[in-house]
Order: C-alpha cells, then sequence, then structure tokens
C-alpha cells in the first residue's frame, strides 16, 4: 500500500495550534483517518465516549461506526481481529484502555501480530498500531500505572515507540500508522491533559523520522537519556542542575525498538556519563539494553560506569507509594552526582 | 443436562496422575462415548455402508452433486490421505521433524474445502492438509514446516489460505477480523460476495480466543463459519475434558446457529459448509459446524495414542471410514469401475513419489532468510546482526563450512 502523503492542513500559510498532548493524539489521529480510507480505530469505548481519556473524542461521530468501532470488553479480541482486518488490508489503529490490560492480548501481540511477516517471507503484512497508555504518577488502582514496553521491545517484529511531548504525538501516530509494520505506541498518560505540556503544533512543517531518538537539551557534564513520560523528569532535572553549574545533555529516545543509539554514543563521548531514566522495572528491561551497548561502544570514553533510575523490581505499588517508586528529579539528580563522584 | 446434585456434590475422580500407561476404566468410557453416532442432530447423507439417506433440509445443497463429481470428492480423499501416509513415513525416516496426521478426516476437510469458492478466505490450524489440496496448494508447499526449512511456501493472498497456525485458538479471531473486513467492505449479499472460514479442534474451543472469536464475529455479523473438526481427542484430552455439552450447543449462547455433521460424511460435509457459506453471503452471520470425526492417528508423530486411548475405539471408527463409504457407493452404484480405482490409486502413488523425492532435494534454506524478513521497513540493528553474521561466516574457509 502506498503510504499517503502526511496530511497538511490544505491552503494554510501557517497550521500552528495549541494542543495539550491528548489532544495532539486526536488531531493526529484525525488527520490519518482523513489521510487513508483503511484506517480505523478499534478498542473498548472509542466510539461514543471518545476512549476513557477521550483521546478519539469525536471520531466516530465524523468518521461513522466501521471506522470507529466499539469493541467487545476483550484485548485478545481487540489485537487477534486486528491482525484479520489487517490482512485484509486495513490498518487498524487500536486502543488498549491501560498499560496492564495488555497482557489478556500478549499471546496474539508476539504470537501473530509480531511474526506473520516474518513466517510468510515478508508476503503478509501487518500495519497495525496499538496504543498504549503507559506509567504512573495518576494515583490509579493496580494494573493502571505499568511500564510493559520491555517485553515488547524483546520480541523481533514489533517496533516500539513512545511520545513525550505534544508535537511528536501529533506526527508520530501518523507515522505509525503509515507504518507497515505493527508499531506498539507507548503515551504517557498523565501528561495527557496537563496545561504545562501544551505545546504549538505546526501542522505544515515536516516531522522528524519515526525511528530516531533526538537531543532535547544540549548539554556537557553528563548524557542523560529518557522516553515518555521520564523525559519531563530529565528535562527538569537538567535545569536544577544548571543553577548548580551543571550541563546536562537530554536526550529522549522516541524509538524503543528499533533503538536509535547514535546520538547517545555521540553525547557519552563527549561527555563520559550516562544516566538512564525509565519508570519500568530494571532488571532485564530497555535501560538494560542501553546500558549494555553503551559500554559496548563507549567503553574508552566512560568516566563513570552508566547508571540508571528506574522504578523498583517490584509490582506497582498502591498509588500511596508511586512518588516513591517513580524516578524524580531528585533520584536524577543524585544518580548524576555519583556518576561525577566517580 | 446434569441434575442440580451433580453440581452440588461432585464425586472426586481420579487425575490424569493415575494413569501410568495402562488408559483408566474412566478413560475407556470417555472414548467409547466418542464413539457414539454423534447424536440424533447429526446430519448424515452417507451412511458407513454406502447407502444415501435422503434429507429434506439439505439435499438441495449437494443436488447438483453428479457422479462424476462424487468420484472426484473420492479422488480428493485418497490423494490427501496418501499424501498424508507418505508424509508420515518420511518423519519416521527421519526425514521431517515432525508430521501432523491428518488420517480419518479426509471427508470433513475436503467436503468443506470443495464448498468454498476462490474468492472465499480460509483460516486454518496446522492439520489442515485437505482443506489446502482444495485451496490448489501441493502438499509440497506444506512439507517445509515439517523438515524445517520455512514456515509454510505457499502464498497465502494468492491462496486465500492464512498459514498454519500453531497455537492454538489465535486463528479463529484473526479470521474474525478478516470476515469483519469482507463485511465493511461490503462483500456481503451481492452476487459477488465473500465468506470466511476458520478450522479448529475441538481442543481448541478451551481457548479464550475462540470465545472471544465467536463474540467478536457474533456481534459484528461476520460472513466466517467456524468449523470445529471434533476429532475426539486434543492430544491425550477427551472431548469430555473440553465441554460438558456437544460443541455445536455452544453456538447458541452466543446468538447464531450451529450444527453437527458426520465428519466422515463427505457428502454431508459439503452440503452443511455449502449452507453455512450461504447463510454467511447472505449477511445472516456466523454458523458454527461441528465435524464430528476421529483422528485415527496420532496427535503428532511425538505421541503415543496406545497411552490414552483403547484400541477398541479405533476399531469402531475404522469401520465409518471416510472414503471407504464412497468407494462402496460408487461401487453400488456402478458410478465407478475398477479402471477408476486403479487410476486413482496410480496417481496418489505418483503424487507419493513425487513428495518423496521433492522431500529429499528441499535445498537448505539462506542463512538470509531469518533475517530479511523480520520488518517490512528497514530495522538496522537486525541488519547489522545479518550483515556481522554473514561476515563471521564468510571466514571460513571460502564461505563453505
Amino acid at each position: 500500500m502506498a503510504a499517503p502523503v502526511l496530511n497538511k492542513k490544505p491552503g494554510a500559510a501557517t497550521a500552528t495550534q495549541s494542543l495539550t498532548l491528548g489532544k495532539a493524539l486526536n488531531q493526529g489521529l484525525r488527520a490519518a483517518m482523513e489521510a487513508d480510507p483503511k484506517v480505523i480505530v478499534m478498542g473498548e469505548d472509542v466510539g461514543k465516549l471518545g476512549g476513557v481519556f477521550r483521546i478519539t473524542d469525536g471520531l466516530q461521530k465524523d468518521f461513522g461506526e466501521h471506522r470507529v468501532l466499539d469493541t467487545p470488553l476483550s484485548e485478545s479480541g481487540i489485537i487477534g481481529a486486528a491482525v484479520g482486518l489487517a490482512v485484509r488490508g486495513f490498518r487498524p489503529v487500536c486502543e488498549i484502555q491501560f498499560d496492564g490490560f495488555i497482557f489478556p492480548g500478549f499471546d496474539q501481540i508476539v504470537s501473530q501480530v509480531a511474526k506473520l511477516h516474518a513466517r510468510t517471507l515478508g508476503r503478509v503484512k501487518v500495519p497495525l498500531v496499538i496504543r498504549v497508555p503507559f506509567g504512573g504518577g495518576i494515583g490509579a488502582v493496580e494494573h493502571h500505572s505499568e511500564s510493559p514496553e520491555s517485553y515488547f521491545a524483546h520480541t523481533a517484529g514489533l517496533k516500539v515507540v513512545s511520545c513525550s511531548n505534544a508535537v511528536d504525538a501529533y506526527w508520530m501516530i501518523q507515522q505509525a500508522i503509515q507504518c507497515d509494520d505493527p508499531v506498539l505506541f507507548f503515551e504517557p498518560k498523565r501528561y495527557y491533559h496537563s496545561g504545562f505540556m501544551k505545546a504549538e503544533v505546526d501542522t505544515t512543517v515536516a516531522p522528524d523520522p519515526l525511528f530516531a531518538s533526538r537531543v532535547v537539551r544540549a548539554g556537557s557534564t553528563a548524557t542523560v537519556v529518557a522516553y515518555g513520560p521520564s523525559v519531563k523528569v530529565a528535562l527538569d532535572a537538567a535545569t536544577a542542575a544548571e543553577e548548580e553549574g551543571r550541563s546536562l545533555e537530554v536526550i529522549d529516545l522516541r524509538s524503543l525498538s528499533p533503538l536509535d543509539l547514535g546520538p547517545v554514543f555521540e553525547s557519552v563521548r563527549r561527555t563520559g556519563r550516562l544516566v538512564v531514566v525509565s519508570e519500568a522495572p530494571s532488571e532485564a528491561s530497555l535501560t538494560s539494553e542501553i546500558a549494555a551497548r553503551v559500554q559496548q561502544e563507549c567503553f574508552y570514553s566512560l568516566e563513570a560506569p552508566v547508571l540508571r533510575v528506574t522504578g523498583f523490581d517490584t509490582p506497582y505499588p498502591p498509588a500511596k507509594l508511586e512518588e516513591e517508586f517513580l524516578p524524580d528529579l531528585d533520584r536524577v539528580l543524585d544518580a548524576v552526582d555519583r556518576s561525577l563522584a566517580w | 443436562m446434569s441434575s442440580p446434585e451433580q453440581w452440588t456434590h461432585p464425586e472426586p475422580r481420579e487425575g490424569p496422575a493415575a494413569t501410568a500407561a495402562a488408559p483408566t476404566a474412566e478413560q475407556v468410557i470417555a472414548g467409547l462415548r466418542a464413539t457414539s453416532e454423534g447424536g440424533p442432530e447429526l446430519v448424515q447423507l452417507l451412511t458407513p455402508e454406502g447407502e444415501r439417506i435422503e434429507n429434506p433440509e439439505f439435499d438441495r445443497y449437494v443436488a447438483d452433486v453428479t457422479a462424476e463429481d462424487l468420484r472426484a470428492l473420492y479422488r480428493d480423499m485418497v490423494l490427501v490421505r496418501r499424501a498424508d501416509r507418505e508424509a508420515n513415513a518420511l518423519q519416521r525416516q527421519g526425514q521431517l521433524g515432525i508430521w501432523v496426521p491428518l488420517l480419518g478426516q479426509e471427508a470433513a476437510q475436503i467436503g468443506a474445502g470443495r464448498a468454498l469458492r476462490d474468492t472465499d478466505m480460509v483460516f486454518p490450524s496446522y492439520r489442515e492438509h485437505g482443506v489446502a489440496w482444495c485451496r490448489g496448494i501441493s502438499p509440497k508447499e506444506i512439507l517445509g514446516i515439517f523438515r524445517g526449512t520455512d514456515h509454510g511456501s505457499w502464498d497465502s493472498n494468492a491462496k486465500r489460505f492464512h498459514p498454519y497456525t500453531i497455537v492454538i485458538g489465535n486463528q479463529v479471531l484473526n479470521a474474525a477480523g478478516y470476515a469483519m473486513g469482507q463485511r465493511f467492505e461490503g462483500k456481503v449479499g451481492d452476487g459477488d460476495s465473500e465468506a470466511t472460514m476458520c478450522f479448529f479442534g475441538d481442543g481448541a474451543t478451551s481457548q479464550g480466543d475462540v470465545h472471544e472469536g465467536f463474540v467478536w464475529a457474533a456481534v459484528y455479523d461476520a460472513p466466517l463459519v467456524f468449523f470445529c473438526q471434533n476429532n475426539q481427542w486434543a492430544i491425550s484430552e477427551p472431548t469430555e475434558r473440553q465441554s460438558r455439552l456437544p460443541l455445536y450447543h455452544r453456538a447458541r449462547g452466543y446468538g447464531f446457529p450451529g450444527i453437527r455433521v458426520d465428519g466422515n460424511d463427505v457428502l454431508a460435509t459439503l452440503a452443511v459448509s455449502r449452507w453455512a457459506l450461504d447463510e454467511c453471503r447472505h449477511g445472516n452471520g456466523p454458523v458454527l459446524i461441528e465435524a464430528f470425526t476421529y483422528r485415527m492417528d496420532a496427535h503428532t508423530t511425538t505421541d503415543d495414542p496406545t497411552r490414552y486411548r483403547h484400541s477398541d475405539e479405533l476399531e469402531a471408527w475404522k469401520l465409518k471410514d471416510p472414503i471407504e463409504r464412497v468407494r462402496v457407493h460408487l461401487v453400488r452404484h456402478e458410478h465407478a469401475d475398477q479402471d477408476f480405482f486403479d487410476s486413482v490409486q496410480a496417481d496418489a502413488d505418483e503424487l507419493a513419489a513425487d513428495l518423496r523425492e521433492f522431500c529429499f532435494s528441499m535445498p537448505h534454506p539462506p542463512v538470509n532468510q531469518m533475517f530479511d524478513h523480520v520488518y517490512a521497513e528497514a530495522s538496522p540493528f537486525v541488519d547489522a546482526q545479518r550483515d556481522e553474521f554473514l561476515a563471521y561466516q564468510a571466514n571460513f574457509a571460502g564461505g563453505e563450512h
């Protein structure tokens, strides 16, 4: 299927809108659906309600019930049926309501979504997107605050990305939908509607490539790598560190599989120090992978071991403890201190 | 149905752990229960003795079947069985890593497969060699799965026969999604309407995906025929370990028709499949067919049925052989002579010899195959691993090792 040109507002000299991350996703989905009639949105409550986070608000009203499907409460069903629809030539965008609910669909994702293309030696494509609101910080009950992205980055055949700001949210969701590979799309749910994550989104400016990391703050003292909700934590830490005369370079990974570590290697070769931040538990995770590959590529440049600031290797705790569980500004700064003290 | 007393105080039963080698009495009984005629609701058009039974509801779906068609169905079944036996032998001789025998289920698969139109889609499990045959897929194209050279070499888009699915029940949801797509595209109701047929076994009905597939197909009125081959055994687990009621009864709970057909009767499976596909094409939503049949060999070449089922059961089912009843019918009604049977046998032997020769000639798959199709779009990490490994291999004398 030929990829449609990313939607640009026709005739608009400038098309800048001030959008929250959630609204940017909504606009991005809308643009993708307008550009390609084969794009369909499916999930629990995504129609009339607009999704539990209202990310699909208004889409069913404008595109109809056959393009925005309020599905049975059935995660394996959402993913499994999306596979069939993709084989038929559709480009389904599945919404999983919360991170911890993806596991009933795990079998379909790792057994079918990930492997059909390889199994058929490339004859069958599975161009579907699975949107997962992920991470903590919203005071929810269990199964609503997890960071399961490493499971999927571990599985060949899947691509995994995470946006951290409104501009990326608008573009990355469209790019993920255009991708001929299945994409797990992790959205930092605690920033969906927060005012301070609002950004000016220019819908006429060509976006960065989807599977590329990006330096979001230049610095020279140490490198901090993060993705999703942790990018804001890293940026806040960099601002605080500046007051102490330390210049932190912050890199937003954006793509978790494939990992684009080139900018990370380049940065670490200059700074000699790396702190990796993620809400996910640390054992056998993306942060482990980054640490391993950085020591492999930048061994002679490192002035200190790669340090990680992560969620703990425990089940996600009750909401009253999540402040202690989640990486915050102080833990990141502490890690920077330890790196510099080496 | 069970009485209320049975619900409240089930008797403790001997578990599978209690069975070392010989089947317990309970297992023998379970097996013999499975050898029943399938109940009064069983649709049958041809008895095991080859007699044609009139059926006012389903006769019309095979009214056009001529003697020539019957001979063709017979030929299909004989050839498919012969290929199956050859592959089984190839496994025993160490040429295949494993084989999944079809023996005994030829009528269920040929009847269903010959009811399909070219434009219909099929989602198989992993035993559907007979349905594959009907889709124009050579047994050779299946062999690579079991010899370990590929995961199935047919073009599933062109043949409209999805790749084999090994994980039990996954394909049922995939089929539901595909059939939803057919409906969304308006391929229901008109002359060029399409349907999808999905194959799974009695064991799969215990999987969540099959339940979800039933729900999805029902609520979206998907043109999907669920074709359950109840071959009585899920490896060593009898059907009674999957269900307390006949499997086709389950359809009622999802709001669509369920029907039990004699899966060893090719004419009946053809008729019932045509009816079910018609229902789908006319937009009436899904249908569940339970083809009541029997797996006459092992689940795969790795298991030993003598450990879990009684030989009497097999002997009873041999009397209902799906091929023999058509042969008797053809002979009795003088629809075929010895020359015909001889020619079919000759074709079968040629097919088997060809399959065997092909098996020996299958090349070792190129290393690139492992890396080249992981993603549709480029993946730098996988590409780097391939390049590194190819360079490593090239280190060995002339790259010949």
